[in-house]
């Protein structure tokens, strides 16, 4: 039976989301910026067709933003994790296999499914329309990349009405498509490997679908060999349905405000690595290792730069917050100098190995492992039920004045008593 | 515990004054659950004869909720709809999936701002209609930028 894999993809979700308990943004430029306000991180239609690019500072483009009446969210990632939450949910009865591929992007197997793809893809937008308020677009084909081609072409090509099925054309017809799309386009062919392709005249889609896959894998990785034969229609990759446990576990951010003080930095410290706990817990592994680095402000040229970064091994891999935590303080009282004015920190674990794969040793202190098991068992349930951060370690103080800035952030509109949308009537 | 009676719009019943509910706690389930597993673990004295009955306690949530996707939860500022029992300040239970019918009560956008009227299909066209003397009905015309949000299919008001 022919593959059919289906890419749906929420249109500018950010944006989408903020528009659902505000309609009076629609039709209106509108973006929505990184932690700190930093960069623009997702943009409406009105905004992309002024030329504003993905990712740039927003404090370069207020002016723009001032000239259009460009309305600027900061990101309010609880709303956005709600309404990925209901959508992936949603998806799911439309395939037995769904892979969630980020908080905006579902592969759905639907191979096997008899309706007519194009007319089934329609009903999944409409579902999803109606019942979450989120456009999303939907591309069809036998394999991943592919999928995600078609994704693009059902975005960026209005004939399509949304909903684009490489396997109702013809190959003639589909060849024309690829044609017309660049080769940056093509998913896992980064930005630096776009122009070394374009050196060698594979500058659409269709050159690189006809390009010899062995000579490309032996001069740029093997993973072309893969993504030739994925463009040619054959699957090579399957859906994962379960994501696979990371082997490297990253909390970092950059501060609301630079400061210079060790008890701020501990502070940080500790929220990120309480964090890292909880992401390395939900996964069930442990770390052998904790790294912690902080640095300056490279943008400050007119301040003393220092950036430093050390490793901390663990005696026995853990997954408790405590000993993770008195482990990464340490490492970052080592590596603090005073004097500097600190922009950014973060902790990564490292040598993550399933819990159920943590080795014996003669020296093991069972009933304390046991204890320290319970306890961040009771943590984190308490923490899923209640609110992330009901529970926490001290040192993570309550005054944080390090932490994000978030100027315009919009209300909790689904986790919040207090701050539902209000109907005026 | 919870003194509870709730109104249900659709259709639409002049119900208004026995739609009562105060809420409690909105995690207090959860130790009533782990209240429910220390009964179990206490090892001396006599077994609960009730012990093979536990089962799970009637959710507020399972019963207001049809659709966990598509419901929202909304507040209501304002009178226009005192007479079908939805006041200033209640909680709204609005389901996005429901088809709007004739009669139901709807949350509704025009031109930008939510609104939340009885919506009424007539033969000049879509009407929103109030539950109050003061405010007129509202004919839909094709200039306006409207839009159904939801079908509000309860409201939660405290006494």
């Amino acid at each position: 039976m022919p593959r059919a894999i289906a890419l749906v993809d929420c249109n500018n979700f950010y944006v989408s989301c903020e528009r659902v308990f505000q309609p009076k943004l629609e039709g209106k430029p509108v973006v929505v910026l990184s932690n700190n306000d930093g960069c623009v991180v997702s943009r409406s239609q009105e905004v992309k067709d002024l030329g504003m690019k993905m990712a740039v500072p927003w404090y370069q483009m207020k002016d723009l933003a001032k000239r259009h009446g460009i309305i600027s969210f900061s990101s309010n990632y609880t709303l956005y994790a709600d309404l990925s939450n209901r959508v992936m949910s949603l998806l799911s009865r439309f395939s037995p296999n769904q892979e969630v591929y980020s908080i905006d992007e579902s592969f759905l197997d639907l191979t096997g499914i008899t309706t007519d793809h194009t007319a089934y893809g329609q009903e999944i937008r409409r579902t999803i329309r109606q019942c979450v308020g989120i456009p999303v677009c939907v591309g069809i084909a036998p394999s991943k990349t592919l999928a995600k081609l078609a994704n693009h072409v059902a975005k960026k090509k209005p004939r399509f009405g949304s909903v684009c099925d490489f396997s109702s054309m013809s190959a003639t017809e589909l060849d024309a498509l690829l044609a017309s799309v660049e080769v940056g386009e093509v998913w896992g062919v980064g930005r630096r490997t776009a122009p070394k392709l374009q050196e060698i005249g594979i500058r659409t889609v269709l050159d690189l679908k006809r390009a010899p896959a062995k000579q490309l894998g032996a001069r740029f990785s093997v993973v072309f060999e893969r993504i030739v034969e994925e463009l040619n229609g054959v699957a090579c990759l399957e859906l994962d349905d379960v994501a696979p446990a990371k082997q490297q576990i990253i909390c970092s951010r950059s501060f609301g405000t630079l400061t210079s003080l060790l008890a701020d930095l501990e502070q940080a410290v500790i929220a990120y690595a309480t964090r890292a706990a909880e992401k390395l817990r939900q996964q069930h592994s442990m770390a052998g290792g904790i790294q912690v680095y902080i640095r300056t402000s490279p943008h400050r040229e007119q301040d003393p730069q220092y950036q430093q970064a050390i490793l901390m091994p663990l005696h026995e891999p853990t997954d408790d917050t405590r000993l993770l935590c008195h482990a990464a303080l340490h490492g970052l009282r080592q590596i603090y100098r005073s004097g500097y004015a600190y922009q950014k920190a973060g902790v990564m674990l490292s040598e993550i190995i399933p819990a159920s794969a943590r080795p014996r040793t003669l020296f093991d202190d069972v009933a304390a492992q046991q204890k320290s098991s319970a306890l961040m068992q009771t943590l984190d349930r308490i923490n899923n039920r209640m609110g992330s951060g009901t529970l926490k370690l001290l040192g993570e103080g309550t005054d944080t004045r390090w932490a994000m800035r978030r100027q315009n952030i919009s209300q909790q509109y689904t986790t919040e008593w207090n701050e539902l949308a209000v109907c005026r009537i | 515990m919870a003194n509870l009676n709730l109104n249900f719009p659709n259709p639409v019943r002049r119900a208004a004054h026995s739609a009562l509910l105060s809420l409690t706690h909105p995690n207090k389930s959860m130790f009533d659950k782990q209240r429910a597993l220390l009964r179990k673990a206490v090892p001396a004295g006599f077994p609960s004869p009730a012990d093979d009955y536990v089962e799970r306690r009637l959710s507020l949530d399972e019963h207001l909720i049809q659709h966990r996707e598509s419901t929202f939860f909304m507040r209501v500022a304002g009178h226009s709809m005192r007479d079908l029992g939805i006041f200033d300040g209640d909680l709204l239970v609005v389901d996005r999936s429901v088809p709007a019918a004739h009669g139901c009560v709807v949350v509704a956008v025009i031109d930008g701002e939510f609104t939340v009227k009885q919506l009424l299909y007539t033969p000049q066209g879509k009407v929103l209609r109030a539950a109050h003397p003061d405010y007129p009905e509202m004919l839909i015309t094709a200039e306006q930028d409207f839009s159904i949000w939801g079908v509000v299919q309860w409201n939660v008001h405290r006494l």
